[in-house]
């Protein structure tokens, strides 16, 4: 399944994670060439049958789902969510019930061939499953496991829910996002998600380093609201050292100006910019055509810059109101002013520089089509990043692993479709 | 027992950002030996960016610097003068990893660009992490935070629909470079294992962005759809949101039919399950203004702590919205011993952030963060086999 001279060929990850934030590490990992394979219950994905059903008629009668194709669920919507594809791109797919024992015997099978296994379920659930990390060691003493719960295994609020919808708030990030006048805000992107991502990937290939060395596999615990916080120091640390908690600021920056967004030509259009010093400052003044006001002497210092920035930000709108977004910041940064158009996702999905880069992978999908996705953001100059193959259906994968890699017999994978420990496609329970 | 995973790892960090400085945070608390690298005399632009005590600025007590280089060591390199760039040359032949986030062409100004660098040490890995990456139109262009929120799309979507766009919390996008530059700097390190040659990575902060917020570009690649703003109301389902409450606010993220049972029968409304209005997840954002109507009033006489106690117990996710300084003191951080206490001869003693992961095998170090030149004479004598009179040579001539 690998292709030759990846960084990670012949590893094998079994990932049990739903979701963002797990699937979005062992895809890292899987686009650095290790063999992933995504374990589902077969009590399918995306809800229930009547969920289903419900958004099939809703569909029939005129309802776009934007997550779908053309907004269409289709008649086998878990193969056709979008999110569900880009998120589990370039993994194999098989399902499971680690319910019953049967199940559990078929992973602890897959554990005995495999590196590591992650998982971002709450703390109990491996633990019932009798597949904890004590457990999975005997089979496998070199295996690497990794957890992702939200709060941690320990602590008060170990069992507490925990979604990146509740925990962007909890780990702090809401409180310093806002206007000036506002509350406070989410950030549209479940934040918390993708910080434990990149550091669930990160520390998989620090323990993947370890073993190549000492021949050890370990356990990692990644508390999600605890990655997160590590990414909020500076607030904190002004916390502790002076009882302040700084209030929303907006677009502005805590020493920078002019920093803000600026509204430009056309419907919805703007440009944010950032000026640190001075001699960008008079950058930016020539580039908007040095209007009178640019002289004069509070502007010509930062910290006259920062204590008049209402009045700045106003005159600077004044420009770029007439410019068009991308036009103005192309202008800017040709002056090595900071200066980036506020882009919505068609813009993003233009973007030259990044079509140049060949950021986007594109891949076909037996049931969603063809389509671009976001790459790995990790280049390596000798070696290939990066695979294009599409998510699994549901349970595509049942043979070649149970039969091929685990060498199950055509009966013994005949009986665990009968006991319903696998499926072809979802059950309805 | 637990052991340094990056024992023996010799790295050089050479930047100006926050990406470059996270990163070699992270490599030297699993052990490697992290010397950054400062201009001699203003030092890391870190060390002046504050928080302070009291607000004063100090380069030895910026929280900033503090935390984000914890375990490493420092020395002071003028790269401008000959002298200066050859003591680095010698530097680069030890090392095992070079770690940059200067712009692309600050790397070939100094002579210091990958291939120059690859020739003076084959084995070494070279992690380069920038705004816009090594290649394309905009790779001299600058980043800052705010720059990377809006042209990757996140910031197009944050805010009030009638406002001007929000950008995100904090220099995230710079951490993100860091983030995205541990796992490729170890990825690197990894295969030369095997082939026993040291490599470019390349990181694209725009890039590591860009993937971020997958459900936007989703929503636009498969259905069409461009996503604008919409305050704090989830799209996909409600209600996922920020009610007001008695001393503060609350993040509610009650998005299964389940949990939304479950939150009406607690806030003693259970006809609202019934209402027209509100049965589908697009009926309920639809008509959020009404809804939210209904059930705000119970929050609103309640506080974070027994709003997040209750629905806990009745399984409602609904945590309180907290500003990080906030955690210090909660049980719940104690208890797993979250925070560490690290103690530096200027700056006294903080709480940082401890590990944002915790491996059984190996341990996270924290360590203080470097005077500024404080490693010169261990370095430039004990490494570089330089003579005490030469160092104070150096010093002189404003090399370090």
């Amino acid at each position: 399944m690998s292709t030759a001279g990846m960084v990670l060929d012949g590893v094998r990850i079994l990932d049990l994670s739903r979701v963002w934030a797990g699937p979005l590490a062992a895809r890292m990992l899987a686009d650095l060439g290790a063999e992933v394979i995504l374990i589902e219950p077969p009590v399918g994905r995306a809800g229930g049958h009547e969920a289903l059903e419900r958004m099939r008629q809703m569909h029939q009668a005129g309802r776009h789902f934007p997550y779908y194709p053309d907004g269409d669920p289709g008649d086998q919507p878990w193969n056709r969510m979008g999110m569900y594809n880009d998120f589990n791109r370039d993994k194999l797919g098989i399902t499971l019930d680690l319910r019953y024992p049967q199940g559990q015997d078929v992973f602890r099978r897959l554990v005995r061939i495999s590196d590591v296994v992650l998982e971002n379920f709450t703390p109990r659930v491996m633990v019932n499953f009798g597949l904890d990390y004590a457990a999975l060691r005997e089979v496998n003493p070199a295996i690497i496991m990794i957890s992702m719960p939200g709060y941690g295994n320990s602590g008060p609020y170990r069992d507490y829910p925990a979604y990146g919808t509740t925990l962007e708030q909890h780990a702090g990030f809401s409180s310093i996002m806002g206007y000036p006048d506002s509350g406070p805000y989410r950030t549209q992107s479940t934040y918390t998600d993708p910080v434990a991502s990149v550091n669930a990937a990160g520390a998989v290939m620090l323990a993947l380093w370890h073993r190549r060395r000492t021949g050890r596999g370990q356990y990692i615990e990644l508390a999600q609201i605890e990655a997160s916080v590590c990414l909020l120091a500076e607030p904190l640390l002004d916390f502790a050292m002076n009882g302040r908690e700084p209030g929303r600021n907006g677009n502005r920056h805590h020493w920078m100006a002019p920093h803000g967004c600026y509204r430009c030509r056309g419907d919805d259009a703007w440009v944010s910019v950032a000026v640190a010093t001075d001699a960008e400052w008079r950058a930016f003044c020539s580039t908007i055509g040095s209007p009178p006001w640019t002289e004069e002497e509070r502007f010509a210092g930062q910290s006259g810059r920062w204590q008049h920035q209402d009045e700045l930000d106003k005159l600077i709108s004044a420009w770029t109101v007439e410019q068009d977004h991308y036009r103005a910041m192309h202008r800017l940064q040709e002056a090595g002013v900071a200066a980036g158009a506020v882009l919505n996702a068609r813009e993003v999905m233009k973007e030259p520089h990044l079509r140049e880069r060949s950021h986007f992978a594109h891949v076909t999908h037996p049931q969603a089509g063809t389509h671009e996705y976001p790459g790995l953001p990790v280049r390596l100059s000798d070696t290939p990043t990066g695979r294009t193959l599409p998510a699994p259906c549901i349970g595509e994968h049942n043979r070649y692993v149970l039969g091929e890699l685990l060498g199950m017999s055509e009966q013994e994978i005949a009986r665990l479709l009968e006991e319903r420990v696998i499926s072809d496609g979802p059950i309805v329970e | 027992m637990t052991q340094r995973a990056l024992e023996g790892i010799s790295v050089l960090e050479l930047g100006e950002g926050i990406s470059a400085s996270y990163c070699g945070k992270m490599l030297a608390a699993f052990g490697a030996e992290v010397i950054k690298v400062e201009e001699p005399g203003s030092g890391d632009p870190a060390r002046r960016s504050g928080p302070f005590p009291k607000g004063q600025p100090h380069p030895e007590k910026s929280g900033a610097f503090l935390y984000l280089n914890t375990a490493k060591k420092g020395i002071t390199l003028n790269l401008k003068t000959t002298t200066g760039l050859g003591l680095f040359r010698e530097l680069v032949k030890t090392a095992e990893v070079l770690l940059e986030d200067f712009p692309p062409g600050a790397m070939v100004r100094l002579g210091l660009d990958f291939a120059t660098v690859q020739n003076l040490n084959p084995r070494l890995v070279v992690t380069s992490i920038t705004g816009f990456g090594q290649s394309g139109p905009y790779r001299d262009y600058r980043m800052e935070s705010i720059v990377g929120y809006a042209l990757t799309g996140h910031q197009y979507i944050n805010g009030e629909p009638d406002r001007e766009p929000l950008q995100g919390p904090g220099p995230q996008p710079e951490y993100q470079g860091g983030l995205h530059a541990f796992f490729g700097t170890l990825a690197a390190l990894y295969v030369r294992e095997e082939t026993g040659r040291g490599q470019q990575v390349d990181v694209s902060i725009m890039e590591c962005l860009v993937g971020q917020h997958q459900f936007t570009i989703i929503r636009y690649t498969y259905g069409g759809e461009v996503k604008t703003r919409t305050g704090n109301r989830y799209e996909s389902t409600y209600p996922v949101t920020i009610y007001p409450c008695k001393d503060g606010h609350v993040a509610l993220s009650a998005s299964s039919p389940a949990q939304q049972e479950l939150l009406y029968a607690l806030v003693g409304k259970p006809e609202i399950a019934e209402d027209p209005r509100f049965i589908s997840p697009l009926d309920r954002i639809a008509n959020a203004e009404a809804y939210d109507a209904l059930l705000m009033p119970w929050f609103k006489e309640r506080t974070r702590e027994e709003l997040f106690h209750t629905c806990e117990q009745w399984r409602v996710p609904c945590t309180p919205v907290t500003h990080p300084g906030e955690l210090l003191e909660d049980p719940h951080f104690r208890e797993r011993r979250f925070f560490v206490e690290v103690e530096h001869p200027e700056a006294g003693t903080l709480p940082y952030p401890g590990a944002p992961f915790r491996m059984s095998e190996n341990a996270w170090q924290t360590g203080r963060a470097p005077l500024l030149g404080e490693h010169n004479e261990e370095v430039f004598c004990g490494r570089l086999g330089y003579s005490r009179e030469e160092l104070c040579r150096l010093r002189q001539g404003g090399m370090i």
